[in-house]
């Protein structure tokens, strides 16, 4: 029995690392899908983990933290539209800009709002998203495996978990069943079939980046109001990258960007858990390696070991009617 | 008399300095098919791209079924009743063919009663048209032909009255083509009016009731296709112009120094563009290969010049062959006396954020006589601009200047001067006064005639027909790919269109 505590443990944080990486995963999909590329997952994770941990402190709500940390997220994905859809610019200049934008500013208003050195005063219970838990998750706490599974791994985590992971079949739904999700990759395709249709590029395009904003608010709210009571500089540490590398790993399909942040989290649950036990045959490997682990495989997956990924054909390119 | 589908009433279009559409006047009744015929660059396609709202016109008024209207955006188009079929598709490829069918025009939130719909829909188009394709298949898995079929089936799914196909069977087999032109002679029994752009007079004759001929962005004239002939169409298409005769004395034709056998190209799209062409260039004498665009010269030119790849073929210059299906390199040919002048000077000829002075260097720059050990010589690279400028009238002569603020005709002579003035044993020339003002097409003929009686050998590629007659000792026609026919400068305008519009030799000798 002891392997199956271990075993659920491994999978909870698995989930709990997962779940900014799946809704980063999810933002960069919208965007992506309609061919604007989106190297600032990360900046807008970032800012949006600042506003709302600023706003939930000032406000003791996670809820107005959450809204906060949305509204900053989506001005920040209207910036990167208004430089690559508007004015045509190159989509990862802007993309990086965004970043560094959000790594400066949230040091330089946290220490000017706050005086902690860039971090934001640590939250209260009403300033934060608690776990849920299931109905009759303690009753069925001690059934062997299937109790135990639903009370240590689908039960107890925050709203936000839950979000998350619903996201994944709704945007499937959104992408597949919806006039909006039949356009959105159709411009990611080829604008000029969209234009020629009738359909504004420009707007269509606006509002896959909208979506993309309020995704990676809600994943860096999850960071600063869920996974922990407030804002630490740096806190994303490249959460928006991986998500990234998750997307190329998924080929921009909902579902398996879901197995793929998994995966992804899971070596990382992994690497935190093996750290300092000796492994069997191997013997003591060094914290470093296995902290590295998770960035290998991501060197490794993309490296081939994927098959060909393609990704949407107009992706990267601004839309500039033909002469 | 039937009422007109479309009228158009002094259209005006331009891009920048260019003026695709001069005061475009067209009548087009309904229920006919009405050809469009002109030159590649002749603005048929800027024409009937305002029509679908593509492009917005700068003045001049729309009517459709005699109503004045305003063509916004293609929404206003559709709404209009105009459906139109790119040439290049506007299809989404990993998209099935009904959600292509239905993009733009699903008509509520949620796609499963829209494709439902549509795929009814598609079922009696099917039937009343012959148009039939699977709906559930891939973009990217159909074959050319169909594509194209799509895209009519989208443009009749929105209820379009008038469908304008946009050179239509640029990339169809002749079967292909065929099949279309059966199913636009059904879309017009229907009550439909077809409008179709293209260059080639065989589809005019075919199939059009009435045709328009536009040449450089102006309407030349519209005929009923059953009082015209394809000689008065071609010579409408191509143009006549007043001869600028150069004096020239005979030609002394000497060694063979070019040598293309059996040359076959193909472009990006695979499409084979050049045929087996098999021909000869000796000293001191002018080829000129005369052809309505897009038949295979600019791919012809391109393969012996090194910037594109041949699929098969031969091509000796001074006896030794160039490597052409390996990777091409336009410097070494450079090296071994071809020059080359491109069609298109602004994308392939110049750099035109370049000073004149880099630009009459470019691609010769490794030179000694313009480095000074590593170093360019900006000094020698200064005073041989300098020379240039002077020798060939460049205006302005600043060799500082940067090249864009230049005329287009001041650009020719740029790179005229830097090909010719390296001496080459064989010059290809390819439209070397497009877009240049009389003045200076002389001069450049004058250039050209005295490499010719210097011993070099000129290969000269052009639409203007003219000019071909004008400088040519020997003319080829090139007609889809092959060389048609070889004839002397002497020979009727009249004889070279019909060859270039593909008249069969013996019909074209009567």
């Amino acid at each position: 029995m002891e392997f199956v505590d271990t075993l659920i443990n491994i999978l909870n944080s698995t989930i709990r690392v997962s779940v900014p990486l799946l809704l980063a995963c999810l933002a960069g999909l919208y965007s992506e899908r309609a061919g604007v590329f989106d190297i600032g997952l990360e900046g807008k994770m970032l800012a949006g983990a600042f506003a709302g941990a600023a706003a939930a402190a000032v406000f003791a709500s996670a809820w107005i933290g959450l809204l906060v940390a949305v509204l900053v997220s989506v001005g920040m994905a209207l910036i990167h539209g208004f430089a690559s859809i508007t004015h045509r610019g190159n989509q990862i200049v802007s993309g990086v800009a965004i970043n560094f934008i959000a790594a400066g500013s949230t040091i330089i208003l946290g220490q000017a709002w706050f005086q902690q050195g860039g971090r934001t005063p640590s939250l209260p219970p009403e300033g934060r998203f608690g776990a849920i838990h299931l109905p009759g998750a303690d009753a069925l706490r001690d059934v062997p495996i299937i109790g135990q599974l639903y009370s240590g791994l689908l039960s107890g985590h925050s709203l936000l978990t839950y979000v998350a992971f619903l996201a994944v079949p709704f945007t499937w739904w959104v992408l597949f069943r919806t006039r909006f999700g039949l356009r959105l990759r159709a411009v990611g395709e080829n604008p000029a079939a969209v234009d020629t249709a009738g359909i504004s590029v420009a707007w269509l395009r606006y509002r896959a980046v909208i979506c993309t904003g309020i995704l990676t608010g809600l994943a860096g709210s999850y960071m600063a109001l869920a996974q922990n009571a407030g804002f630490v500089k740096d806190m994303t540490a490249g959460r928006g990258y991986i998500a990234l590398a998750a997307l190329i790993f998924a080929k921009w399909k909902p579902v398996p960007a879901m197995f793929a942040c998994l995966l992804f989290g899971f070596l990382d649950a992994l690497s935190i858990r093996l750290q300092g036990s000796p492994l069997p045959v191997i013997g003591k490997v060094p914290v470093q390696l296995m902290q590295a682990l998770p960035y290998i495989l991501t060197v490794i997956l993309l490296a081939g070991f994927i098959g060909k990924a393609i990704p949407p054909r107009a992706g990267g390119v601004p839309y500039v009617k033909e002469r | 008399m039937a009422e007109n589908a479309i009228e158009l009433i002094g259209i005006n279009k331009s891009f920048g300095a260019v003026r695709a559409n001069r005061d475009i006047a067209l009548e087009i009744p309904r229920g006919t098919i009405h050809g469009i015929i002109g030159e590649n660059g002749a603005g048929k396609s800027t024409l009937m791209s305002i029509l679908y709202g593509f492009y917005q016109a700068d003045s001049g008024e729309i009517r459709v079924n005699g109503k004045p209207t305003a063509i916004k955006t293609p929404n206003d188009a559709i709404a209009a009743g105009i459906g139109m079929v790119h040439q290049h598709f506007m299809l989404v490829e990993n998209f099935s063919v009904l959600e292509n069918v239905i993009l733009g025009a699903e008509g509520e939130a949620l796609l499963t009663k829209s494709i439902a719909k549509a795929r009814s829909e598609l079922r009696r188009l099917e039937k009343e048209y012959g148009l039939e394709v699977d709906p559930d298949a891939l973009i990217e898995e159909l074959p050319v032909g169909l594509q194209q079929r799509v895209e009519i089936l989208k443009a009749l799914y929105r209820g379009a009255e008038i469908l304008i196909l946009d050179e239509p069977t640029g990339v169809l087999t002749p079967a292909e083509a065929d099949h279309l032109f059966r199913i636009l002679e059904q879309l017009k029994e229907q009550g439909k009016t077809v409008v179709l752009i293209t260059h080639k007079l065989r589809e005019i004759m075919a199939i059009t009731d009435n045709v328009s001929v536009m040449r450089q962005g102006t309407m030349v004239a519209t005929r009923k296709t059953s009082e015209t002939t394809v000689e008065e169409l071609a010579e409408l298409m191509v143009g006549r112009r007043v001869l600028l005769r150069v004096e020239k004395g005979e030609a002394k034709p000497g060694a063979v120094k070019l040598a293309v056998k059996n040359l076959t190209v193909k472009d990006s799209r695979g499409v084979t563009m050049v045929d087996d062409v098999s021909f000869d260039i000796r000293a001191g004498e002018i080829v000129g290969i005369a052809g309505v665009a897009g038949n295979g010269q600019s791919e012809l030119m391109e393969a012996v010049s090194g910037i594109r790849k041949a699929v098969s073929g031969t091509v000796m210059l001074d006896g030794t062959p160039i490597d052409l299906t390996g990777q091409a390199d336009p410097g070494e040919l450079r090296d071994r006396g071809l020059a080359h002048v491109p069609e298109d000077r602004h994308h392939v000829g110049l750099v035109l954020a370049f000073d004149e002075s880099e630009n009459s260097i470019l691609g010769y720059h490794d030179k000694p006589q313009y480095l000074k050990g590593p170093f360019l010589n900006l000094e020698a690279i200064q005073k041989d601009a300098q020379d240039k400028i002077e020798k060939y009238d460049i205006r302005p002569a600043n060799p500082r200047l940067k090249t864009a603020n230049f005329s287009g005709g001041n650009q020719q002579k740029i790179v005229l001067a830097r090909e010719i003035e390296q001496d080459p044993g064989v010059l290809i020339v390819g439209q070397p006064t497009r877009g240049v003002d009389v003045g200076a097409i002389e001069f450049i003929h004058k250039r050209l005639i005295a490499m010719r009686d210097q011993g070099k050998a000129v290969l000269l590629i052009s639409v203007e027909l003219d000019e071909i007659r004008s400088l040519s000792d020997r003319i080829l026609v090139m007609f889809a790919g092959r060389v048609v026919g070889e004839r002397g400068p002497e020979t009727s305008e009249g004889e070279l269109g019909l060859l270039m519009a593909g008249v069969e030799h013996k019909e074209a000798a009567e």
